[in-house]
């Protein structure tokens, strides 16, 4: 079995991908507007995931005000309906579409085929094709910042993480938040809850509270809703918030956010196909790239951690520093990176081991 | 002077079939105003909302597509509630559907063999079935309430799936994402028109529609189970099994459901997901009702329903209307729809009174 990469699937489709991009210039007529369509998987609400994406959209179409028409289509089951939503938006017009959720990978990949002169850009999956681009953002570069100002600021040394699922993506934002919480404390530890789900404010709240039972006196989440953040803020703890600036739901509690960032990437997508220029890619950006920020800090946060953490962004930013470096073991003590190694973005794509520092094992590692 | 709802000594005939009519007049008004409220040409709203979703051959075929499972599990549960046995968990009965004939799809990825398919739609009827015989025994030997164990069993399953997909049948060149290989071509069901999504899924349902009505209306166990639900004394005096309706009552319901979930993985989706129904199960269980627990009317009921989802993302594309919008819009029908059937069985009295005497109103 050859194992393949994110990288080297690209590149394999990359050679069809030249020759089908000629007959695909000429398709929006000068003077009218192209029409983008979005589809979400959760209702875009005041905070989160979609919240995120829509703000961009908004932001996007005011960037390029008059060039371009936007559409969307909130709460999409990720499933037998995701397909038609993106076909009806294809077949309505919309020739550019971003897909902004992991479940959409198959379906977009499907509808892509049906339309090959469409472009199509989805979220955080894996899969490429001629007319289809992927895109997603290094979270962990973040996370790992949050990771530093939790470590200064938790007195327990113990940090709570409220995550979804256990896929990848959620498991090395766990690690780098671990990480760069043992960069400010040695000997922090992080505990992890797993809700099972996206969106479940009820979970949220019991499994914020039951962190906090079990001594974590700062939490973060990786989840949709801002209830990790209400909890903390009625439990009188910190928390960092994760997609949103969440200070309005706890206006004490919030140390800071990792927040998402769009409005860039979109604005620039948009106007590659105006201009006829869009080709396939394969997009990971982070701090530097502007999809990652951290949010205001709470003025609780003392100015030399700020200072501390501002540093770190930019050697991230410099490329100087990256949150996955050796020697890094796994928290059963398995050596992971040698002492400095880096990881590949190839292994960082199918993390499935907590580093140390992580209480606990993962659901379902073999 | 107020208002009463009395009995009727006998089933208005008028009111049967006034009933719809009524319903879907309030709704056009209330529609009508809500959307010019939202400041949308309402005309053009209700016509997004119900002629969009089924004015072209492919739209047609995705509605049938998303008529099928709701079907499936209402015709099954309809069964049940007739008889009195109240199922509410067909949604976890799906799950285990489409989790057993899944598992028959990716453990037999490598075979091009015709009988896959078969296999795979048996294991699902059976999945299902298993599933539904957990609250059947809980009932009959322990005398648990059916509706909250076959609710919480909903969850089980999902969780199930969940584990399974997170773990043991998770693709392996998948980057550790929680979805299965897609399924091969030797287990998806064929497509029936070409250029749809609309699959032999669909034929089977009416398949079991047509089974189901002869069940119930010709065959004696049907007999036995309606007059178990109509006056379960009687039932019990001519010596119907009190068990026996429990048990098929159950099992009928799952066996649709698992089907219904077997469908939707070797139909639409192609693999198993995390999550591989927005809750057919549930919304079958309206369907039932609006269509009156007969499968006939069960056929009409869930091409509405689907109707109102297919109509829901048309609303939010075209008139972009939140989703919270299109689905109260959807909640608003069916609610009038259940509620003018009250008047099949009931009418509404003016009473007056003279003025009470002791008690203060």
């Amino acid at each position: 079995m050859t194992r393949y990469t994110r990288r080297n699937a690209l590149a394999a489709l990359g050679a069809g991908a030249a020759t089908a991009a000629l007959p695909a210039l000429a398709q929006t007529k000068a003077g009218e507007p192209l029409q983008i369509g979005f589809v979400y998987v959760s209702p875009i609400g005041d905070a989160g995931w979609t919240f995120q994406h829509d703000t961009a959209r908004k932001a996007m179409e005011k960037a390029l005000s008059g060039k371009v028409v936007t559409k969307y289509i909130e709460n999409v089951p990720e499933g037998a309906d995701a397909e038609r939503v993106i076909r009806e938006l294809a077949s309505s017009g919309n020739t550019l579409i971003f897909t902004t959720s992991f479940g959409y990978m198959n379906p977009t990949i499907k509808v892509a085929q049906a339309f090959p002169k469409h472009k199509f850009e989805h979220a955080t999956g894996y899969k490429t094709s001629k007319n289809v681009g992927i895109y997603n953002a290094r979270f962990y570069e973040g996370r790992y910042l949050a990771g530093m100002v939790a470590g200064k600021m938790s007195k327990s040394g113990v940090a709570g993480y409220v995550a979804a699922f256990p896929i990848p993506e959620v498991v090395m934002g766990i690690n780098a938040f671990t990480r760069g919480m043992r960069v400010t404390n040695p000997k922090a530890e992080v505990k992890v809850v797993w809700v099972n789900s996206w969106f479940d404010p009820g979970k949220e709240t019991e499994a914020t509270n039951t962190l906090v039972s079990q001594g974590a006196d700062v939490v973060t989440h990786h989840t949709d809703s801002p209830a990790t953040m209400q909890a903390a803020e009625a439990k009188k703890i910190h928390a960092i918030a994760y997609h949103s600036d969440m200070s309005k739901y706890g206006p004490n509690a919030q140390l800071t956010a990792v927040t998402h960032h769009w409005t860039d990437y979109y604005t620039r997508v948009a106007q590659s196909v105006l201009d006829g220029k869009w080709a396939p890619d394969n997009v990971w950006g982070g701090l530097k790239e502007g999809m990652i920020k951290l949010a205001p800090f709470n003025k609780v946060v003392p100015a030399d951690v700020q200072e501390t953490v501002n540093r770190a962004e930019a050697e991230i930013k410099a490329g100087k520093l990256h949150p996955f470096t050796g020697p890094m073991k796994d928290n059963a003590g398995k050596e992971r990176l040698a002492a400095g190694k880096t990881i590949s973005d190839g292994d960082l794509q199918k993390m499935d081991y907590y580093v140390e520092g992580v209480v606990g094992k993962l659901p379902s590692s073999k | 002077m107020h208002l009463r709802l009395e009995a009727r000594t006998e089933p208005s005939r008028l009111a049967r079939w006034l009933s719809p009519l009524v319903a879907t007049f309030a709704v056009l008004v209330i529609g009508f105003v809500l959307f010019a409220a939202m400041g949308k040409d309402p005309w053009f709203a209700l016509y997004t909302f119900f002629i969009d979703p089924v004015d072209t051959r492919y739209d047609v075929g995705e509605l049938l597509l998303k008529a099928s499972p709701l079907m499936l599990c209402a015709v099954g549960l309809a069964a049940g509630y007739r008889a009195n046995v109240w199922n509410i968990g067909a949604e976890g009965q799906l799950v285990l559907g489409a989790v057993a004939g899944g598992g028959v799809a990716l453990a037999f990825h490598d075979s091009t063999s015709p009988l896959v398919l078969p296999l795979m739609l048996v294991a699902g009827v059976a999945g299902g079935m298993l599933w539904a015989a957990i609250p059947a025994l809980l009932r009959t030997r322990f005398n648990a309430n059916e509706i909250l164990v076959s609710l919480m069993l909903v969850y089980v399953a999902s969780l199930v799936l969940s584990l399974l997909v997170h773990g043991a049948w998770r693709d392996p060149e998948g980057f550790n994402f929680p979805q299965s290989k897609l399924f091969s071509d030797s287990a998806l069901l064929p497509n029936l028109i070409p250029e749809t999504r609309l699959n032999v899924g669909f034929l089977i349902a009416l398949v079991v529609v047509g089974v189901a009505w002869l069940f119930m209306r010709r065959s004696l166990t049907g007999y036995q189970m309606r007059v178990a639900g109509l006056a379960p004394a009687a039932a019990n005096y001519a010596g119907v099994s009190a068990a026996r309706t429990v048990w098929l009552g159950m099992l009928i319901g799952g066996a649709c459901a698992g089907l219904a979930g077997v469908g939707e993985v070797a139909g639409p989706i192609g693999q198993l997901m995390p999550v591989v129904s927005p809750g057919y199960g549930f919304a079958a269980i309206i369907v039932a009702f609006v269509g009156r627990l007969h499968p006939v009317g069960i056929v009409f009921a869930s091409l509405l329903m689907s109707l109102l989802y297919l109509g829901g993302e048309a609303a939010q594309m075209k008139l972009a209307l939140p989703s919270s919008v299109t689905g109260l819009f959807q909640g608003t029908l069916l609610l009038f729809l259940l509620a003018a059937d009250v008047f099949i069985h009931y009418r509404l009295r003016v009473v007056r009174r003279p003025a009470p005497v002791a008690h203060g109103a």
